[in-house]
């Protein structure tokens, strides 16, 4: 671990080049966060399954590719309308009856249909290690000292085309506005006309098909395997606590700074660690927080 | 000779004949002592404390990891033993391999209420579904990191050393656990009866139904809810070190810290049986086993799948578990009167 410290300080290109790696795998994980802050905000729900699926977007993209043969990047709309589905089909057979409920309770239904998908991922695919094949280059600065992996920038620009089309939906459509409201006072909204169940089925199902382009991502830029997805649940509510519900801006300087502290820290204490890094970080920084409001006598909320 | 004196025996004498008449079923019978440790240990956070931790199998795998460690380290040196993994599959006599036992397990408990409440303090802070989520974190880091740690195996395992032929006069390996598990889960029950009962019961009562008033009136809460934890790191550690002695073969994230199997499922045992009474636990794990057993002879292959549909469905159509349902049903025999002439309470819907 000091060897590789020191390596850092000799070789000074390792820091760009681990700096620039980590913020663009940030960005695919600043996307997954803000859906599931959609969820949190909007049906006070912490949606556990949410890791499981982004996984399942990756598979359906692979899938996809290797049926139709078609370029990995272009099924990324498919991905994200097929996950837009199956988000409203669990939304309509689970998280409907317990969106009332003690929060308690969704996180242990939304932990038991991430067990189910996770078992049907490893019935139906395998439990191969995947990835798909891009075929894109990579560019080279300064002597190719430093690497800049073409599908990673392309990956970037994609999640900024999505957060732009996200925020103008939530800002400028009726079912936007309708999302606005309900997640401002639900009762009210429901009192003004706002069918909120169906606003509800609309979020999950949304939040679902931006897990499903993320999903896409990272079978591209990474690898995908079925028992991955609680690290990416787990980084997406650390993006959501340190950067608060409802702040676009906050996930997405959140989310690049998890990749590049995710990735200096695989670099610093080997890349067994990584996701033991962002477990322990998730629990440092909840504990942190706490001790901080807790000076004022108050608690995280 | 009261109703529940009569129960004891019953449950008592059924116990100890069990792997006797059912010779072929002591690993499973072993288990089902494991599952109902499992339950009453995290009822003491979750049901009677309002604590819902998804963590507490931490304390579980470190307690195995401790006592394999310990039972190695008396005889061979732990790094060489762990690097020839399976090669050179250490044998200990008798009298060795019981005494790397008590010692192991002894040591194992003792880490695990030293980390409950080192971490306790901090973690046990956090409220309601924060503490649930920063349990849930714990729980899977530490089997990430005994997953990444050489000398104990890191990904590949440890095997402990297996059990010495020696010893055959304890009624064989299955049957020696067995009473190791079913001793723990008898001692696990009365502790905590006799603790539910006492004012550290009504401390941890207090501090589920409202913490901030009981802090109010003078309990010092933290303390309290270090020691819940410790008490459940206790029992957890003490049943760690026979359980990977049992399955011959410790791996990180499927026995010893198995977070999505065992850790959610003492869980949801304890809501199965009804969260905050000392039966719904027992109950829960009783039916919760045996439902997993049938699933596992009947739906091979996609067992695991079925048990997340238990899952949803035990939370979606019965939070409020067995003992909840028959106090609903039959309120009059939980000491509760209803007043039929006051409208109840969600009556009008």
């Amino acid at each position: 671990m000091i060897d590789n410290f020191l390596l850092l300080f000799q070789a000074p290109t390792i820091i760009v080049q681990t700096a620039i790696d980590g913020i663009l795998i940030g960005a695919i994980l600043a996307l997954a966060a803000y859906g599931m802050a959609l969820v949190w905000g909007v049906m006070n729900i912490i949606n556990i399954v949410q890791g499981e699926l982004v996984i399942l977007g990756g598979y359906i993209t692979l899938t996809v590719a290797n049926a139709t043969g078609i370029h990995p990047l272009w099924t990324i709309p498919i991905s994200a309308l097929v996950m837009y589905f199956i988000g409203y089909g669990i939304y309509k057979i689970v998280i409907h009856r317990v969106v009332d409920q003690d929060m308690f309770i969704s996180i242990l239904a939304t932990f038991g249909i991430s067990i189910i998908l996770q078992q049907l991922m490893d019935q139906i695919f395998g439990a191969d290690i995947q990835s798909a094949d891009t075929g894109f280059d990579t560019w080279g600065f300064l002597d190719d000292a430093i690497t800049l992996s073409q599908i990673h920038v392309i990956s970037l620009v994609v999640v900024i085309v999505l957060a732009i089309f996200l925020v103008t939906y939530l800002k400028r459509s009726k079912m936007g506005r309708a999302i606005r409201a309900t997640s401002q006072d639900a009762r009210a909204a429901r009192i003004m006309g706002v069918d909120t169940d169906h606003v509800y089925a609309t979020t999950y199902a949304l939040n679902a098909a931006i897990c499903g382009a993320a999903g896409a991502l990272v079978v591209m830029t990474w690898i995908i395997h079925p028992f991955l997805g609680l690290a990416y649940t787990v980084r997406s509510f650390l993006i959501v606590i340190v950067a608060g519900l409802g702040n676009m801006f906050g996930v997405i300087v959140a989310g690049l700074g998890l990749g590049a502290a995710e990735q200096y820290a695989s670099f610093l204490l080997g890349i067994e660690f990584r996701v033991a890094f962002v477990f322990l970080l998730m629990v440092v920084i909840l504990i942190w927080r706490n001790i901080l409001l807790g000076k004022e006598r108050k608690y995280l909320k | 000779m009261n109703n529940n004196m009569i129960k004891y025996i019953v449950i008592g004498i059924a116990g100890i004949l069990a792997p006797i008449v059912f010779a072929n079923f002591q690993v499973q019978l072993g288990f089902l002592w494991l599952m109902v440790l499992f339950a009453l240990t995290w009822d003491t956070q979750g049901g009677q404390m309002g604590y819902n931790s998804f963590g507490n199998i931490l304390f579980f795998g470190l307690g195995m990891y401790v006592c394999a460690t310990v039972q190695i380290g008396l005889v061979y040196d732990v790094a060489e033993y762990t690097a020839a993994a399976g090669l050179n599959s250490g044998r200990l006599n008798g009298d060795q391999y019981l005494t790397g036992l008590a010692l192991g397990m002894g040591a194992g408990a003792v880490v695990a209420v030293i980390v409950a409440a080192i971490i306790g303090s901090g973690i046990l802070g956090l409220r309601g579904h924060y503490f649930a989520i920063g349990t849930l974190g714990l729980g899977i880091a530490f089997g990430e990191i005994f997953a990444g740690w050489d000398y104990v195996g890191a990904g590949s395992g440890l095997a402990p050393p297996p059990f010495p032929d020696e010893l055959d006069f304890l009624g064989g390996r299955n049957m020696f656990f067995y009473y190791i598990f079913f001793a723990l889960a008898v001692a696990a029950f009365f502790t905590l009866k006799k603790l539910y009962a006492s004012r550290f019961g009504l401390a941890i009562n207090a501090i589920r139904d409202d913490e901030d008033k009981a802090e109010a009136m003078g309990l010092r809460t933290v303390r309290y809810k270090t020691i819940s934890w410790c008490i459940s790191a206790f029992f957890l550690a003490l049943a760690g070190g026979p359980l990977g002695m049992l399955v011959g073969f410790i791996d990180p994230r499927e026995t010893a810290f198995a977070g999505i199997t065992f850790g959610i499922w003492m869980v949801l045992m304890a809501i199965l049986g009804g969260k905050g009474t000392i039966w719904g636990p027992v109950i829960g794990a009783v039916i919760f086993h045996v439902t997993q057993e049938i699933f596992w002879s009947f739906l091979l292959g996609w067992q695991r799948v079925a048990m997340g549909v238990l899952i949803v469905v035990i939370v979606v159509f019965f939070p409020r578990g067995i003992m909840g349902w028959l106090r609903d049903t039959w309120p009059d025999r939980y000491g509760e009167k209803i007043d039929e002439s006051v409208p109840q309470e969600g009556a009008a819907e």
